[in-house]
């Protein structure tokens, strides 16, 4: 069955764009995670992946074309099932004018990139046309090159290509840049296992390599430093029972975690050491506390956000987060909605975990790990008694954060969560 | 009325290579230019003060003819004589550009320019004026000398580089106003043809573009040839007399000095040509008085593009000439590559010469970068000593993460003719691997090149 290819909203605000590059050609086959084109919007240029497989059939907007509305049919693709299609009288592609530039100078096409991505390993880079520098960089930085499409003279991969890659100008760049990372899949990923072991082989999704990728970054190159701490919860607890009763005339039930969220922003502010990233030379420190809540959805994970939790209060944060969870489980965020953030909290209490340890998530630079509220013997005032505690570790990039900060960092916390009319005032 | 794919005012090296390059292409191309075919660039600039300064080089050479072991006597300078040898290059390379414009078949329209439209512009001459029209027009209209607010050129007493190309008298006594490229050539050529020569400076180093090491070299080098270096200084007043010009000088520390000079050469920067030309009813955008174009020389209205000095900086011949081709082949519906503005080397040809392209160590290290600095002097390469020319040095600047030449920068004989080599290599991205694997020729000034690559790495072999 042919699918009809649309152009695609890249961001909640864009109505239309410009379909700046064509990356396959009609007759090319393509499978999900393939990239497609380059299209421009006001903002950035951004690639468009494929979603479905099969062979792409007629191409129907032509490239450089502006003012392409989202949703209107760009392209065909016959589905891989279908009995494939006589391919279609291949349309002399629309050639440079200037075709018979001889072009010593700096005239070359720049179409004739490798659409294909190809399995491979970094030993491939070799015979890849790329600059020596793009090579060496691609080498530093466990890239593979194979795949990446150079705008250089004849196709070549040049710096600015593996930079897109390796996204190094992440900060400057569109937030969508970011996923050109997608193609960057290291070294230690690429390797293929042999084993006699029944199994079946699962095809990863761009989410699941994107944590991969993520993780192993921020596991490779942020120092992480871990401080932990026993927070009594029974004051909170209260205080939340109270808040609910009161709330419940608006539909909303907050829970400890909503609670926690804001707690974590208004530590971050009055803590600014710790709201920042770390940046080569440089370091940001954020005026704001967004926080990233990592909720586990069935394709793997992801952070929406609540921007400047540090002044919303409770019942807004409670109904922000019911409703990011909710489109995050259908894969409905937006790019804008868990891309950014300062600082993320992570919560397993919920599955009685105790204690754990979480992983930084780049660029930012520190990230609250949550175990489970229960009852312990407690001491107070020089007696055992029983109080409803639960252990909070903080993982903090100690590149940015020294470790007297980051424990004042958990002594504020604590005293927030302890103290929590803090949190309502 | 005629109707072109292509007019591009202005015809300097930045205007008529995009003419030549379009034509080549298959566009029907006219050329406007109000005075000379080639511009400043080969009329007033960048060719006859190349012819000057090789006199002052040669008369340099025979008064120090007992170096090599030679003997001069009654050597002299004849201003007028080196000033006619210098208009004659000027006029044999207009003479040149006349042809190429026949031979690639593009008209020619003498006049003053003015746009009427963006696809349409009027060419005045003696009165008579003619409309043109063009799918597209390329603005090439150059820059001129930015003059003191408080002393405007006068072309007796008080010079811009255009006067200083023609002196109607040698200088006796003369000051410099300003040690970029242009200041610095002057004050060179000037010194060597026997003028007494202060140069004023407002920043606190001369060629301050330059690293800093190459500002500080060339300090040392110009002073011991007699000349008069005032840095972190500036003119408060300057007067043309009957017998020269009387400045007060405010030094570095604050103290005023009256002095007498019989002439002086303004050379603090660069103006836009873009007044009169129409641009203001069509909305052109600028930046400071210069027009802001994209990557590929477009401008913000659709059909005029803008090259050279008239746009951002550097403002050089050879970026002008880059930007026209890139311009033309845009025009022409290719697809060419952007230029990268680290990749454009400058040249300054004081004695000693100087060139450098990339970033300088101290930019390097501003960007963030953790650099690795190889440095080689004249002293230690063969030839440098062979021609008695063993002053100056080569210094590069890699990142040493990646190997990534960020900048190189040079000072002393020829070294303008060498800096293309380091430029091919940074536009290839080479990585110091590259650079020592090749092989330079020996006896040549070029195997500082190589030995500068290795310093950087801790591998040189002549130090």
């Amino acid at each position: 069955m042919p699918i009809e290819l649309k152009m695609p909203a890249l961001s909640p605000t864009m109505e239309e764009g410009t379909l700046a590059r064509w990356l396959v050609k009609e007759g090319d086959k393509v499978s999900s995670g393939d990239l497609l084109a380059e299209i421009e919007t006001d903002k950035a240029t951004m690639e468009f992946e494929a979603v479905d497989e099969g062979i792409v059939t007629q191409i129907l907007v032509d490239e450089g074309t502006d003012g392409v509305k989202v949703g209107a049919v760009i392209a065909m693709i016959q589905g891989e099932d279908d009995a494939a299609p006589a391919p279609k009288a291949v349309a002399a592609p629309t050639p440079a004018p200037v075709a018979d530039i001889p072009a010593p100078v700096v005239s070359s096409p720049v179409n004739d990139v490798p659409a294909q991505p190809k399995k491979t390993d970094l030993a491939e880079n070799d015979r890849v046309k790329a600059s020596p520098l793009a090579k060496r960089i691609a080498v530093n930085k466990g890239l593979d090159l194979t795949s990446v499409a150079g705008t250089g003279p004849n196709g070549r991969i040049v710096k600015a290509d593996v930079e897109a890659l390796s996204g190094e100008e992440r900060r400057a760049v569109a937030p969508a840049e970011l996923d050109r990372g997608l193609r960057a899949v290291t070294a230690a990923v690429t390797q293929t296992i042999d084993t006699d072991i029944p199994h079946e082989v699962v095809k990863l999704s761009n989410m699941r390599k994107t944590i991969a990728r993520r993780l192993t970054e921020s596991k490779q190159q942020v120092p992480h430093i871990y401080l932990t701490v026993d927070v009594r919860l029974d004051a909170l607890l209260k205080l939340r029972g109270e808040l609910n009763v009161s709330l419940e005339s608006r539909g909303i039930k907050l829970s400890v975690n909503d609670m926690l969220i804001k707690a974590l922003a208004l530590t971050l502010m009055q803590v600014p050491k710790c709201n920042v990233s770390f940046a080569g030379d440089n370091m940001l420190q954020y005026n704001r506390a967004d926080i990233s809540v990592a909720v586990s959805v069935p394709t793997g994970l992801i952070t929406p956000i609540i921007v400047d939790a540090a002044n919303k209060p409770l019942s807004k944060i409670s109904t922000e987060v019911a409703e990011l969870a909710a489109r995050a489980k259908d894969g409905k965020l937006q790019p804008h909605e868990y891309q950014g953030g300062t600082a993320s909290i992570s919560n397993m209490g919920m599955m009685g975990i105790k204690q754990f340890d979480a992983v930084i998530n780049p660029p930012q630079a520190m990230i609250l790990a949550v175990g489970a509220g229960e009852k312990r013997p407690y001491i107070v005032d020089d007696a055992i008694a029983i109080a409803t505690v639960m252990s909070v570790t903080g993982s903090f990039d100690h590149r940015a954060i020294d470790g007297a900060d980051g424990a004042m960092f958990m002594k504020v916390f604590k005293e927030l969560v302890e103290k929590p009319l803090g949190l309502v005032a | 009325m005629s109707n072109y794919d292509l007019i591009v005012l202005g015809s300097g090296p930045g205007g008529y290579v995009a003419a030549i390059r379009a034509a080549q292409l298959g566009l029907k191309v006219a050329i406007v230019e109000r005075e000379n075919l080639g511009g400043i660039c080969l009329n007033w600039g960048c060719i006859p003060t190349k012819a000057l300064l090789r006199s002052a080089e040669i008369y340099h050479y025979m008064q120090h003819a007992g170096d090599y072991g030679l003997t001069a006597a009654n050597i002299s300078a004849d201003i007028d004589a080196v000033v006619k040898r210098s208009r004659g290059v000027a006029k044999q390379l207009n003479q040149g550009v006349t042809h190429l414009m026949k031979k690639n078949k593009i008209t020619v329209h003498m006049g003053d320019g003015k746009l009427l439209a963006a696809n349409r512009l009027s060419v005045s001459k003696d009165g008579k004026t003619e409309e043109l029209t063009a799918k597209n027009i390329i603005l090439a209209t150059g820059a001129r000398a930015r003059d003191l607010p408080f002393a405007p050129a006068d072309g007796k007493r008080i010079w811009t580089y255009r006067h200083a190309m023609v002196p109607s008298e040698m200088p006796k006594k003369l000051l410099v106003i300003g040690s970029g490229a242009i200041g610095i050539e002057f004050a060179s050529f000037y010194n060597d043809m026997g003028a007494e020569v202060t140069v004023v400076e407002m920043l606190h180093r001369i060629v301050p573009v330059e690293d800093a090491d190459v500002s500080a070299f060339l300090e040392k080098a110009l002073t011991k040839q007699g000349m008069n270096i005032m840095t972190g200084a500036g003119v408060e007043s300057l007067k043309a007399t009957a017998s020269g010009v009387s400045a007060s000088i405010k030094g570095k520390d604050g103290k005023v000095i009256a002095s007498e000079f019989t002439h002086c050469i303004v050379a603090i920067g660069i103006v836009p040509n873009t007044e009169n030309i129409g641009l203001e009813a069509l909305g052109v955008e600028m930046d400071r008085g210069f027009l802001k174009t994209d990557a590929n020389c477009r401008t913000n209205v659709p059909g005029l593009w803008a090259i050279g000095d008239v746009t951002a900086p550097p403002w050089l011949a050879h970026k002008a000439s880059h930007e026209g081709v890139i311009a033309a082949e845009t025009i022409a519906g290719g697809h060419p590559h952007a230029m990268d503005p680290k990749n454009i080397p400058g040249c300054t040809y004081c004695h000693p010469q100087v060139a450098s392209v990339g970033l300088t160590e101290a930019k390097a290290k501003e960007a963030g970068y953790d650099v690795k600095v190889g440095n080689f002097p004249f002293l230690g390469n063969g030839k440098a000593i062979a021609l008695g020319e063993a002053e100056g040095f080569i210094k590069t600047v890699f990142d040493a993460k990646t190997g990534e030449l960020l900048g190189a920068h040079m000072v002393g004989a020829e070294v303008t003719e060498l800096i293309q080599g380091y430029t091919i290599g940074k536009t290839a991205e080479l990585v110091e691997a590259d650079f020592m694997h090749t092989v330079f020729p020996h006896p040549t000034l070029s195997e500082m090149m190589h030995e500068s690559v290795l310093g950087a790495y801790g591998k040189m072999l002549h130090m």
